[in-house]
């Protein structure tokens, strides 16, 4: 019966913790809405269909990056016949998604994920900004 | 998956047969990269140094004042430091510059310790890097003979002040080094280097076609590699 | 489950040395942090002298982790009584050695995140795949058997017969963590210094003097602060095998010697050189070897009289002595000289920095908590059973 007081604020810091992410979004505001990435103008269709790219564009990628650095392969065939250089800065922000602030990173920080790809890929425009 | 225990085991066999073959194919057929220094042509201009800038700035080489953390992909050292054991206080090259890079050797121990194989032997000779993979224990950098091999020791992007935006920077904690322009001649261009050198000092060319200028220049003049009795067999000739 | 129970209750003295240990930690820890944020540049390494402090403490606990074979190998093989009570405490020298191995490893990594990739591409042609293989399996080895036979000791029941071809195999085990070793070092062309096929015995000759050492002053520290008789048996015993493997280790050195300086070979002499003599006024390393091969001698004097190491104190003594001799052969020497001078013929100093010493320190103060609770359980279990011997 001692233990009584123990025991409750026991629970109760349970209880904190347990909800804390709902807490941390709260503060954080994070909006339900979702991260609405803004898609390039005037460009249809990438190397791949978006619903294969929005869920599997991280997975092209690694396979990107192997083919170029492990095998010496450079170009890539889509699934709709066109041929691209296989290339990150290149290609996909040169090309198109040149504003990676309002694509890339705009999922990736809803999602909270950390891509470790920016530490040496560049994106063009932020490219000098990142480099002093 | 209507994929029967056969027809996988089948298929896996072709896979490796294909892979192996299209391997050995390529190690017979493919080009075999190699370089050759020509001294006395770059003892010519003593004070150049465009075959580095050229490197350094093509791959994002950072400029590290400190020279414990130092990074370079080629370097500019008289022979007297690169021959040290051959030249002895009396030779006449002595003072001649020996431009040092990447050898690219043939059997190379920087491949042979790597515990991930963030570094390898391309079919084609070059002995390549996979900065992804790199977890950065300097083992390479403790077997490469030829000091070849730059660790990053801190975040390299504050020290590179004209990016070039279409080769990927380093990132702390790897290892890096001369890739012989793996990214260049896979678009048919020469090395950056070899570009950039005013007197055509430095040849790159293919060892495996008997008919390129390489092979030329090898038959034609006496040349030497560094530390050869170590077995590594390097691809970077050097003319006196 | 791993009686860990029995750590939680102790003097005032033991939780004041706890404490003081994860305060060594936390300060490591930090510098770690600081490390993992800023990159290796906050230690003294450079571009010529690649490997230093951390890989040199690698090396010289993975021979203290070996030494184990030392106390299992008699005991199994030989049935030598007098080891019987410290076998464990061996084992679980072993365990803490091995785990710090693991740590020192960890903290040399330029990109730790990505340290799986060693599991994730298995390159067999990399002499460091095989230490992780060896390491791993070791510390696996004496965690099992240490436990197990620990629990027999308190349920007072002869421990179970599959343990004893585990105990076996860890025998070879131990010889080849400490093989690998030398493996990962004398394969490099380009490093004369390592390139002696004589390294992986001299590595062994120089474990099985340091483990033993330091389990000599386990043993007295633990028969003082328990007053128990059952630990100070042992002692004369590995003191004999210390004489003999620092003699052997000393013999050594002196072949090596002897094969660069009578061959004068350049390559061959010029890190030794700047090891004992300095090179072109380059001389850090100098005062430290020869304290080291001060000490050794010392060492050496105290233990081949027998009249001498017969007694417990100077046996201490001695002991220290050849661990600290060791410690600087290994743990600094000869490591960092086999980077000088470079492959082009450069002349880089090395010492560490404040930061890299105190992650260091806070690596051997995570071994040593290891090691503090480990004797702790064995000295409860023990505790117990010798009061109801009295009973």
């Amino acid at each position: 019966m001692r233990d009584r007081g123990i025991i409750w604020m026991g629970l109760a810091l349970f209880l904190v913790f347990l909800t804390l992410p709902a807490w941390h979004n709260l503060s954080a505001r994070v909006s339900a809405k979702g991260p609405q990435p803004v898609p390039p103008a005037g460009q249809k269709q990438c190397v791949a269909p978006v619903e294969y790219m929005r869920t599997s564009h991280m997975r092209l990628l690694l396979d990107w990056r192997d083919s170029v650095v492990r095998r010496g392969a450079q170009d890539y065939t889509s699934p709709d016949g066109r041929h691209f250089a296989m290339s990150l800065t290149n290609t996909c922000l040169r090309e198109c998604h040149s504003a990676k602030a309002d694509f890339c990173d705009r999922c990736h920080n809803y999602e909270a994920v950390a891509v470790p790809c920016w530490d040496c890929h560049m994106d063009s425009k932020t490219l000098l900004g990142s480099v002093k | 998956m209507n994929l029967t225990r056969q027809a996988f085991l089948r298929l896996t066999g072709i896979a490796f047969l294909t892979g192996a073959a299209r391997k050995l194919v390529a190690a017979v057929t493919g080009p075999r990269w190699a370089m050759a220094v020509d001294a006395a042509k770059c003892a010519t201009q003593p004070n150049c140094t465009r075959c580095i800038a050229a490197c350094h700035q093509a791959h994002n080489v950072p400029a590290i004042p400190d020279p414990r953390h130092e990074i370079h992909w080629i370097a500019k050292e008289p022979f007297a430091r690169t021959f040290a054991a051959e030249e002895d206080q009396y030779s006449p090259v002595r003072a001649l510059p020996a431009m040092v890079l990447c050898n690219h050797c043939e059997n190379p121990p920087c491949v042979r310790v790597c515990p991930v194989q963030a570094t390898f032997k391309r079919e084609d000779g070059i002995v390549a890097m996979d900065w992804h993979r790199c977890i950065g224990c300097r083992y390479c950098m403790a077997a490469c003979p030829y000091g070849a091999r730059s660790f990053n020791w801190e975040d390299p992007r504050p020290y590179i002040h004209n990016p070039n935006p279409e080769f990927p920077t380093r990132t702390k904690g790897v290892v890096e080094k001369c890739t012989f322009c793996a990214e260049r001649i896979g678009t048919g261009r020469p090395p950056a280097c070899v570009e950039a050198c005013p007197q055509k000092a430095l040849v790159f060319g293919n060892l495996a076609d008997p008919q390129s200028p390489l092979r030329a220049l090898l038959a034609s003049r006496r040349h030497v590699r560094r530390k050869p009795e170590l077995g590594t067999q390097p691809n970077v000739f050097y003319f006196l | 489950m791993f009686m860990l129970e029995k750590a939680m209750a102790g003097s005032r003295r033991y939780w004041l040395w706890i404490f003081c240990l994860l305060a060594v930690i936390g300060t490591g820890l930090v510098c770690y942090l600081r490390q993992l944020d800023h990159g290796l540049g906050i230690t003294g390494l450079s571009r010529d002298v690649t490997w230093g402090l951390y890989i040199a403490q690698f090396t010289f606990l993975v021979g203290v982790a070996a030494s184990a074979v030392m106390v299992v190998l008699p005991y199994y093989l030989h049935n030598a009584k007098a080891f019987a009570k410290v076998t464990i405490l061996g084992e679980f020298l072993a365990v803490s050695a091995v785990t710090m191995c693991m740590l020192f490893i960890f903290v040399d990594m330029g990109q730790p995140a990505r340290v799986l990739n060693v599991l994730l591409y298995p390159t067999p042609h990399s002499i460091m795949f095989w230490d992780m293989v060896s390491l791993g399996g070791y510390l696996v080895l004496n965690a099992v058997i240490a436990l197990v036979t620990l629990r027999a000791e308190r349920e007072e029941v002869p421990p179970p017969g599959w343990i004893k071809p585990v105990i076996l195999i860890s025998i070879p085990w131990a010889v080849s963590i400490h093989t690998v070793t030398a493996f990962l070092y004398n394969g490099l062309p380009g490093r004369s210094l390592w390139l002696t096929a004589i390294l992986a015995p001299r590595f062994l000759a120089s474990a099985f003097a340091s483990g033993p050492a330091l389990l000599i002053l386990l043993c007295l520290l633990l028969a003082k602060v328990t007053r128990s008789p059952l630990f100070r048996e042992p002692v004369q015993k590995l003191g004999v095998i210390v004489t003999y493997a620092m003699s052997i280790s000393v013999f050594f050195v002196l072949l090596e010697l002897f094969t660069a300086f009578y061959s004068q070979i350049p390559e061959h002499t010029e890190s030794l050189r700047y090891m004992f003599a300095g090179l072109d006024g380059h001389t850090r390393l100098v005062p430290w070897m020869w304290t080291s091969n001060a000490l050794a001698l010392g060492a050496l004097a105290l233990l081949l009289v027998p009249r001498y190491r017969h007694n417990d104190s100077l046996l201490a003594i001695a002991s220290g002595m050849v661990f600290f001799s060791l410690w600087i052969d290994k743990g600094i020497g000869l490591i960092v000289a086999a980077f000088v001078p470079s492959p082009l013929g450069a002349i880089t100093e090395y010492s560490p920095s404040l930061a890299e010493a105190l992650i260091s320190l806070g690596v051997w103060a995570f071994g040593l908590l290891i090691l503090t609770v480990l004797s702790k359980i064995v000295l409860a279990v023990r505790a117990r059973s010798l009061m109801e011997a009295v009973k």
